[in-house]
């Protein structure tokens, strides 16, 4: 049977039918369907951990156990389970251990464009980057057979063109995999450091195995042009450059494309370079696969003709190859359409007070990261998961009561649970009047809707243990915690002004459920009235979607408005009312 | 077979993904090979957003750019606009008229350009513009934009019409079928 699938939902079909058991994830675009989609298989057990660390940890165990597990994240998300990552390479697996990461190069929705083949590199692991989504299915189950028979986890890098893009995909049926014996062998499993001077041996060995296995692997492959292949152009790729190469050139140049970017054939290399004209690396981000073919001293381009940011398409293949530019309409100028905070959004009250009075915030990664925007300007920094939390408390220990009483750090429940909590922890023990506001809207918002741990909700939407906010921050050490709803403007700016009053750290929860879940009701649309307004534009302050102005006066498209009442709050004139019946307007 | 190129635009929560599905699948009911991307996450949220669709005996690239669309459906009067050095020379620019503002406009700090269409269309682009939230809101939702631009859209194929019809049964959830199936047909005319 033939489907048409996202490269997400392809690799977690190939999880489900090389009989994974076990899938522990932290959401992350572009990697958060694999995991969404396994869940749909109740054969194979999808949990949302706190973060990445926790995730590969259980995976990891999982595979200790015997069972098949995987674990998927994105990009910077590798960052934060890198810890168990490299000593995993040390151990070994048992039951076997597949990891996805997401690269987003162009960064669509990430804070930096890092490569992640230079994990693969450094914990001197294999792995393999499909192309498309059928390859992305047939990779996956590869990837369980190398991680088994040569005890090692296995990295499949996915992109953001090959996760977030369909085509079809053959399916198959899932394979008996029976969850192998469990026997203590701490030589392998405890890393210890005599243990481990023991294990690093057997990984360069198992590398160099694993370098054998590059060279005859079905997962490199080359394409020899249709004529004269001798002197043909020699394009050495993987992943979706692969497919740009194939769009603009077609069977016109030798291509060798390689489905296991760690480690590299080097034979594979050398016979395809000898037996090509000019050679020419092209890769997205990093000159990884550049670097070696020139280690092996073969004369190839690279980054000399081929940028090392953004993502690349069959324009820039033309481009940079000197190929003609297709003939297009002129570009035509229209104002920039930024993402933004939805019309209802729950963080927009909390931003207008932080702007209004002139706060310093030290900001974190999700929706919330929007209150940077225009036309609230209120965020300072935006770092990485959790880095409010920390950077607030050493940015107050330099400028002490200068900063303490106008600075705050504005964080999501997620990402708190993620590392903001070891943050919190670090501000009561080393004791900085920090004020931290955590934006509870009961899930993870940006990444599209996954429950946490937090909600009461777990992956698959059954009822979970739900982790009380408020006695967490107690029990972290947080003396003064405060809970307000930031559709109450007056209500949020007393607790915020209380809090950072308080002498000793202190935490204001922001509650109100995100306005685009199901679960939630809308109140009725606002609508203004005319006889009142006199077009002061106080309520244009907050940046809302559903408010625009018509020759001068604001209007409410009441498609958009879930009846919020921020924007009712500014008015002075109370000329914003609801639509309701018996209200106001 | 002809590689055929069909970018979607919109804003972000207009249902571009939906209805890049049901385009998709009416290309591979008709024996196509067909590759569709798209963007989520920090995108998605009320910004310019942008999916493609490519069908044709062999394609390679999920992605379309400048000079390669034979179409851009676009869900909102200046998001074609913006994209438009997508399309090919002779490509069609199938467009709703409605607008909705931009931040930057709501902001003050642009100005919306209301004219976009008449001035493409005098530029040489070939425009087919419909009002599809009137549309929307005679099949029972306003929601159904999406679904009246696909209609739209299906009169420059020759695709059967129950092939588009089983397309919404797969992609559509069952309570929302015969709204939709009236505003595909409303979008058709």
């Amino acid at each position: 049977m033939k489907s048409l699938l996202l490269g997400n939902e392809a690799a977690a079909r190939g999880l489900f039918e090389a009989g994974c058991r076990l899938v522990s994830s932290y959401p992350g675009t572009p990697s958060t369907e694999i995991t969404e989609e396994a869940a749909k298989f109740p054969e194979i057990i999808c949990e949302w951990a706190p973060n990445e660390k926790v995730a590969l940890e259980t995976a990891f165990g999982a595979s200790l156990a015997g069972g098949r597990a995987a674990c998927c994240m994105k990009h910077v998300g590798l960052n934060v389970a890198a810890d168990p990552l490299f000593t995993i390479s040390y151990t070994g697996v048992n039951g076997g251990l597949v990891i996805f990461v997401a690269d987003d190069p162009a960064m669509h929705s990430s804070q930096n464009e890092q490569d992640s083949r230079h994990y693969a590199v450094s914990a001197k692991l294999p792995m393999v980057e499909p192309s498309d989504s059928s390859e992305a299915k047939a990779f996956v189950k590869q990837a369980f057979e190398m991680s088994e028979a040569y005890d090692t986890p296995v990295l499949v890098r996915m992109c953001t063109r090959i996760a977030h893009a369909q085509n079809t995909v053959e399916l198959s049926e899932r394979i008996g995999v029976p969850v192998r014996a469990y026997e203590k062998n701490p030589q392998k499993y405890i890393m210890s450091p005599a243990n481990a001077k023991l294990r690093h041996p057997i990984v360069e060995e198992r590398l160099t195995k694993l370098r054998e296995f590059a060279e005859t692997t079905g997962l490199n492959r080359v394409e020899w042009a249709e004529k004269n292949p001798e002197n043909a152009l020699g394009i050495i790729c993987s992943g979706t450059v692969y497919q740009y190469v194939k769009e603009v050139l077609g069977d016109t140049v030798n291509i060798l494309k390689l489905g296991m970017v760690n480690p590299l054939p080097e034979k594979l290399i050398r016979d395809f370079s000898a037996k090509s004209g000019r050679v020419i690396v092209i890769e997205e981000l990093d000159p990884v696969l550049e670097e070696y073919v020139k280690a092996l001293g073969i004369p190839c381009e690279g980054k000399s003709l081929f940028p090392m940011c953004g993502e690349f398409s069959q324009r820039v293949i033309r481009e940079k190859l000197g190929l003609p530019e297709l003939a297009s309409p002129a570009p035509f100028e229209v104002p920039g359409r930024p993402p933004i905070m939805c019309a209802g959004c729950p963080h927009r009250g909390l931003f207008f007070v932080l702007a209004k009075n002139h706060y310093t915030v030290i900001g974190d990664i999700g929706c919330y990261t929007l209150g940077s925007a225009k036309p609230l300007n209120a965020v300072d920094m935006v770092l990485c998961m959790g880095a409010s939390v920390s950077g607030i408390h050493g940015f107050n220990k330099i400028r002490g009561e200068e900063t303490e009483k106008k600075t705050v750090a504005v964080i999501g429940d997620s990402t708190f649970m993620h590392s903001g909590m070891t943050g919190l922890a670090n501000i009561a023990y080393n004791g900085s009047n920090s004020t931290v506001i955590i934006v509870d809207n009961s899930i993870t918002g940006m990444t599209g809707h996954q429950n946490n741990p937090t909600n009461g909700f777990n992956l698959r939407g059954e009822p979970a243990t739900k982790i009380d906010l408020e006695a967490l921050c107690h029990a972290l050490g947080i003396e003064s915690v405060a809970v307000c709803d930031p559709y109450d403007l007056k209500g949020t700016e007393k607790a915020i002004k209380d809090a950072l009053a308080f002498n000793g750290p202190a935490v204001v929860i922001s509650r109100r459920p995100c306005a685009l879940l199901k679960n939630v009701k809308k109140a009725a649309p606002l609508t203004v009235d005319p006889e009142k307004c006199i077009g002061c534009k106080s309520c244009m302050r907050i940046g809302c979607p559903a408010i625009s102005l018509r020759d001068g006066r604001p209007v409410i498209d009441i498609g958009q408005c879930t009846g919020c009442g921020v924007c009712s709050g500014l008015c002075a004139l109370d000329a914003i009312g609801s639509t309701a019946k018996g209200g106001e307007a | 077979m002809k590689t055929c190129n069909v970018m979607i635009v919109g804003v972000g929560g207009q249902g571009t993904l939906l209805a890049s599905r049901i385009l998709g699948r009416v290309f591979l009911k008709n024996g196509y090979d067909v590759k569709i991307s798209e963007v989520h996450g920090m995108s998605q949220r009320g910004g310019s957003v942008v999916t493609y669709v490519r069908a044709g005996e062999k394609v390679y690239s999920p992605i379309i750019e400048k000079g390669e669309a034979d179409y851009i459906l676009s869900f909102e009067k200046i998001e074609g606009a913006r994209y438009i050095n997508g399309l090919k020379k002779d490509g069609i620019l199938v467009t709703n008229t409605g607008e909705t503002d931009p931040m930057t406009v709501i902001t003050g700090a642009c100005e919306y350009p209301h004219d976009a269409l008449e001035k493409l269309t005098a530029a040489g682009v070939k425009t087919d513009e419909t009002d599809a939230l009137t549309l929307a809101r005679e099949a029972g939702s306003e929601k159904a934009v999406n679904v009246v631009l696909i209609g739209r859209l299906s009169r420059y194929f020759e695709f059967p019409e129950e092939d588009w019809m089983e397309a919404l049964c797969e992609t559509v959830k069952p309570a929302f079928l015969e709204m939709n199936q009236k505003a595909f047909r409303l979008g058709k005319g």
